[in-house]
């Protein structure tokens, strides 16, 4: 069984269909970068997988759970599916250690000391070792990012999903980021990103699903897919964003 | 017969201002359980609850703490409920401050932006873990200021008790005006009370504001 099924999802916000009948299969260890204009559905595809939004139809699977269940376990989902947002959403009056320990003593029951050490070693991970006790209004922009994505790691999800995670980001800090996205992926993590950065995705994913208006349109091999878009729709998509 | 405003009259006063700020804690305290309640039926997602909820405010809101108090004071023993005037100012009092706070309290629920809930719940939190961890904590610190703020008005608004016989430190003052006949020495020193206690509030909620901050 994959570790992601989607079977012919849809999603409405009021008479607006953002997802209009999305199937995908996402296997263990896979890379999966999502891309697509604004509005295409790809941010909203990612928050039904963890069940931050209801799909009005269609099933979603993640890791044997049925996230779309009327009685879905979805802490014990999120668990296992870690998320990281744009705007960081890093716990403001928490300091870095306790952003990243909180969920694994109050959901993992991990008690003072294992916490703080799984912390420290995730921490460091990101390369943020010298900031374990400051607060996030004193990081930047990247680092409570990369702080943000300790925070997920920590939890040890089989799966982790970012959001278009550098796109609040000044431009010279998106490097930062990426190299840490790098080497969540070189220890063999399951991710799903939506992203902008095309050189991340060629360079790094395995696999990139372009979506437009709610659908699928290509799905692929990700150099195969970025260098010779089979349709005109990922074409001038294409030409779009890197010009 | 006149006398002189004295020394002994001073500790008359203070001894009444014991009255206000135990009716101050009082309204405090009801307001506070009631406020919650109030604050909990504004933002559950049940329609009834929440109109319940905003009549209430808006009611209390709308009307003159005076009249209220006239209302349980004066209005109660007519229906047969006999109460005297401690009774009617604490409840009074309650029910006005807890109109109050439901709205403060809320506020600062809803200034919590609503990605900090997904992000605990991203992280596995349940809804009470995601409430008592992330949002109420960052909430108190938008609270303190506007509800220490209401609770100076508070204070201020006991004296309206005086009208209905209620001897705090207003009611007092009027009575040692009457006898020493020299109201603006009097009311001076029941005004400098009203301060010290007022602006001895403000500086602890500083203080608590200040730590709060330093905590995050």
């Amino acid at each position: 069984m994959s570790l992601v099924e989607l079977t012919q999802i849809r999603k409405s916000f009021g008479p607006v269909e953002v997802l209009k009948g999305v199937s995908l299969k996402v296997e263990k260890g896979e890379i999966v970068a999502i891309i697509g204009r604004s509005g295409s559905g790809k941010s909203t595809l990612l928050r039904c997988i963890n069940g931050l939004e209801q799909v009005q139809a269609g099933r979603i699977l993640v890791a044997g759970i049925d996230v779309t269940a009327r009685n879905a376990d979805l802490n014990a989902l999120r668990e296992r599916a870690g998320m990281v947002f744009q705007s960081y959403n890093l716990f403001p009056h928490l300091d870095v250690e306790r952003n990243v320990t909180l969920a694994l003593k109050l959901v993992k029951k991990l008690d003072r000391e294992a916490a703080g050490k799984v912390a420290r070693d995730v921490v460091t991970r990101v390369g943020l070792a010298e900031k374990l006790h400051a607060y996030p209004d004193e990081l930047s922009g990247g680092q409570q990012q990369r702080v943000a994505i300790a925070r997920s790691l920590a939890m040890q999800p089989a799966l982790m999903l970012f959001d278009e995670i550098t796109s609040a980001l000044d431009p010279e800090l998106v490097g930062e980021v990426l190299r840490v996205l790098e080497g969540v992926a070189k220890e063999g993590m399951t991710m799903m990103l939506v992203t902008h950065e095309m050189n991340f995705a060629k360079n790094v994913a395995d696999r990139v699903i372009f979506m437009h208006e709610g659908r699928i349109h290509e799905d692929g091999p990700a150099r195969e897919i970025l260098q010779t878009p089979r349709t005109a729709e990922l074409g001038s998509f294409l030409s779009a964003v890197l010009h | 017969m006149i006398r002189e405003f004295a020394g002994a009259d001073v500790v008359y006063l203070l001894l009444a201002a014991r009255w206000t700020v135990a009716l101050a804690i009082m309204a405090m305290l009801g307001g506070g359980l009631l406020g919650l309640v109030i604050a909990a039926l504004r933002i559950v997602p049940f329609k009834p609850a929440n109109w319940l909820a905003i009549l209430y405010i808006n009611l209390i809101q709308g009307t003159p703490l005076l009249g209220q108090l006239f209302i349980f004071f004066f209005g109660l023993p007519l229906i047969g409920i006999q109460v005297d005037a401690w009774t009617a100012a604490a409840i009074s009092l309650s029910i006005y401050a807890a109109a109050f706070f439901g709205e403060i309290w809320r506020g600062a629920l809803q200034s919590v932006s609503i990605r900090q809930w997904e992000a605990g719940a991203s992280l596995g939190l349940t809804y009470g873990q995601r409430l008592f961890y992330v949002v109420l904590p960052q909430a108190l610190r938008v609270a303190v200021a506007p509800t220490v703020g209401f609770l100076v008005q508070l204070i201020k608004n006991t004296s309206l008790t005086a009208l209905i016989g209620f001897v705090e430190l207003t009611r007092a003052g009027q009575i040692i005006s009457g006898a020493t006949f020299a109201p603006l020495r009097v009311y001076l020193v029941v005004a400098v009370v009203y301060f010290v206690i007022c602006f001895s509030l403000s500086q602890m909620s500083r203080r608590l504001e200040r730590k709060l901050h330093v905590a995050r």
